[in-house]
């Protein structure tokens, strides 16, 4: 099963390092994991999507991450409210057919076409799991090329 | 001040009194501060063997142990050491020359990434990338290295910002915001576990190295006597609880006494101080200890639940936990019929060996103990001489019994006896060893006779990597594959380094010849010819619940 998790960490040097190391040498997997500094420059954010086969190993990895020095704090947003995001770049099959198509995607979903060259568009779009789920259901009719996604951002409520 | 001297103020304000080393390249300026640093300096002659005569001055003095090493392949050759250090949670602090700053990546000569190389074999590691932070780096190693769960910290320096001039600052107090180690339990699960203690009917105390690190030994022998309960401990739990004391049960698991192992197994309240449900402890999961409840206290929360599920988990320093849960437990269990039935097994399947007229290499270990009075260090090598020196002798004193236990590294014994040695000079330490194990750190027996390091060396050989012809025995057939291993003619090999080489291949020389090294001011390595195809039993076969015995007289 998936579970998001966040940490906020010293912004140093190495502590990615430390964070991924963590995770193969304990044969944890990583889904996603999306990192940027916070308001404070001396400390990072990530938020890592884990997969946890059940609730022994996401509280083995809790512990694991908690115990690196420069891990401050841990978050488990398996039953903690929160607001996730994720952004994707895709390029996509647009023929003169397809914008109609696209259109009216755009229409249900947070995004737009960024750029379009010949019979290709570059598009973006945010949303939740499911919505970017179904996006890319819908996408796919038209014609992904390529796909670049963020992984989950997420945030307490 | 240049960082070089920085570095060596600093370890002296830590208190450091011994630092075990290889100069180097990278390192040249920290060994010119020492050139006038009354910091003991010990060469040894591989930085491994620095490594763990660091680790064995931890485990002996309780202290943390230092190693300095030079870059690259001095410090690659620390990592084993690290990594056992790691494994048992010693206090241990390692400092290595790296190359000048601004060649950092460039592959440059004797360079190697080893904060990379050692992250998961460290508590923590740093990189100085300016001298101004050293000062504070090396007190946070120190305090991060001897806090919560110990653990070695490494420092690599590279040679640059050794030469660097800085003002000295050496912070007051040492504060990292995300970490926090806790210390004190939990009060309402220690009184959860003071009510589930009273009403055990068949309670076990069930001790590890924690017991040790948190000087919690005392404490655990009140509790012991407040339950009336008895008491096993881990091969890292050996001194934690002395074994000449009736409740005592010696050490369980893999090759731990058939009554431990039926008593944890019968038991109905664990009581698990300062271990971790290592595997060799607890055999086939699923089969383990099945009527038991476990109360589990530990520093590190990442212990808890790990292998097994606990019912009342305490984190925090052992000692405080266990002076808070003597006081809360207000009326003992009955532990009569218990004690009865455990006295039952102790008679039934007490731990033996045919001691004939064969030179037995268990009753080279209780000769050991007897003519020591029991009052030495003992450490050891890895293999079947290190579960005989964990059954044989009794031990009564915590940080008597230093061995590698988590790693599980052969050649740890001499190097460690050097560390232990040097931190406890009045006290008699004997590594005992096997002929296999002893050629991995041979070299250190130049570090004891060039310091005047005096330890003892028993060899129990017999001419086998013996734990692995072991299992081949038991589990391959009797195809001995590789484990029949030569060695040098070890007398005259001690003399050749200008110690005192002992040849015994008889029962009735083990005494004199023991009496002789113990008298001799010199380390002594003693070549004991032991029966070659002994066995160490009790033994539970890997993946095997821990009641399941084979061979032997257990």
């Amino acid at each position: 099963m998936r579970h998001t998790i966040s940490l906020l960490v010293e912004n140093k040097f190495g502590v990615l390092a430390r964070i991924a190391g963590l995770f193969s040498a304990r044969g944890y997997n990583i889904a996603s994991l999306a990192v940027s500094e916070t308001l404070d420059p001396q400390t990072s954010y990530m938020t890592i999507v884990v997969e946890a086969k059940d609730a022994k190993i996401l509280e083995q990895i809790k512990k694991q991450l908690n115990k690196l020095i420069d891990v401050i704090t841990v978050t488990d947003y398996t039953k903690k409210g929160h607001i996730d995001r994720e952004l994707i770049l895709a390029k996509v099959k647009y023929a003169a057919k397809d914008k109609a198509r696209l259109e009216n995607i755009f229409n249900k979903y947070v995004g737009k076409i960024i750029q379009h060259k010949g019979e290709a568009a570059i598009i973006e779009a945010v949303g939740d799991q499911a919505q970017i789920k179904s996006l890319l259901e819908e996408l796919n009719k038209c014609g992904v090329q390529e796909l670049i996604r963020t992984g989950k951002l997420a945030i307490s409520n | 001040m240049k960082g070089s001297e920085i570095l060596l103020e600093s370890l002296k304000r830590e208190g450091v009194e011994v630092i075990f080393g290889y100069p180097g390249g990278q390192v040249l300026p920290i060994f010119d501060s020492l050139f006038d640093s009354d910091i003991r300096f010990i060469l040894t002659r591989h930085e491994q063997g620095a490594a763990h005569a660091a680790d064995g001055y931890a485990r002996a003095t309780g202290k943390a142990g230092v190693c300095l090493a030079t870059s690259g392949p001095g410090a690659t050759n620390l990592v084993t050491g690290i990594a056992n250090a790691y494994m048992d949670s010693i206090p241990m602090v390692a400092i290595t020359g790296q190359v000048k700053s601004f060649l950092i990546g460039n592959d440059a000569f004797q360079e190697a990434d080893v904060t990379g190389i050692t992250r998961p074999i460290t508590k923590h590691n740093y990189l100085v990338k300016d001298v101004k932070d050293l000062a504070r780096i090396i007190r946070e190693a120190f305090y991060i290295a001897t806090t919560g769960r110990p653990g070695p910290v490494l420092i690599d320096i590279p040679s640059d910002i050794q030469m660097m001039d800085a003002d000295f600052h050496w912070p007051k107090d040492i504060r990292i915001r995300s970490y926090n180690p806790t210390l004190f339990g939990h009060p309402g699960q220690i009184k959860k576990a003071a009510r589930l203690i009273t009403a055990a009917r068949k309670p076990i105390i069930y001790a590890g190295g924690g017991v040790i690190s948190s000087g919690a030994h005392q404490e655990l022998k009140m509790l012991a006597e407040k339950l009336n309960a008895p008491l096993t401990w881990t091969l890292m739990g050996i001194g934690a609880f002395p074994a000449t004391h009736e409740l005592s049960l010696g050490m369980l698991g893999m090759h731990g006494t058939a009554y431990a192992n039926h008593a944890i197994m019968e038991s109905d309240l664990i009581i698990a101080v300062g271990a971790r449900f290592d595997d060799r402890v607890t055999g086939r999961l699923d089969a383990f200890a099945p009527y038991a409840k476990i109360i589990h206290i530990d520093v590190d929360p990442s212990s808890i639940s790990k292998n097994v599920s606990v019912h009342i988990p305490i984190v925090g320093d052992a000692r405080n936990i266990l002076i808070e849960l003597l006081k809360d437990i207000k009326k003992a269990p009955n532990t009569g019929e218990w004690l009865k039935t455990v006295e039952g097994w102790k008679k039934k399947y007490p731990l033996t060996y045919k001691d004939d007229a064969k030179l037995k290499p268990q009753y080279v270990v209780e000769q050991i103990y007897e003519v020591t009075k029991g009052g030495a260090i003992i450490t050891t090598e890895v293999g079947q001489n290190q579960m005989w020196a964990a059954q044989w002798y009794k031990y009564t004193l915590p940080r008597t019994f230093i061995s590698s236990g988590g790693l599980g590294t052969m050649g740890f014994g001499l190097p460690a006896a050097m560390g232990v040695k040097a931190g406890c000079p009045g006290k008699t330490v004997f590594d005992i060893a096997g002929d296999g194990s002893i050629q991995m750190n041979i070299q250190e027996l130049m570090t004891c006779a060039a310091n005047k390091i005096n330890v003892k060396v028993a060899i129990l050989n017999n001419g086998y990597l013996g734990m692995v012809r072991q299992w081949q025995e038991l589990f391959y057939k009797r195809r001995y594959s590789q484990v029949e291993i030569t060695s040098p003619d070890f007398v005259k090999l001690a003399e050749s380094y200008g110690c005192l080489g002992i040849r015994v291949t008889k029962k009735e020389e083990v005494r004199p010849a023991l009496e002789k090294a113990i008298a001799a001011d010199n380390t002594v390595l003693i070549d004991f010819r032991v029966e070659p195809e002994e066995n160490v039993f009790p033994m539970v076969p890997a993946g095997q619940a821990i009641n399941q015995f084979i061979g032997g007289l257990a």
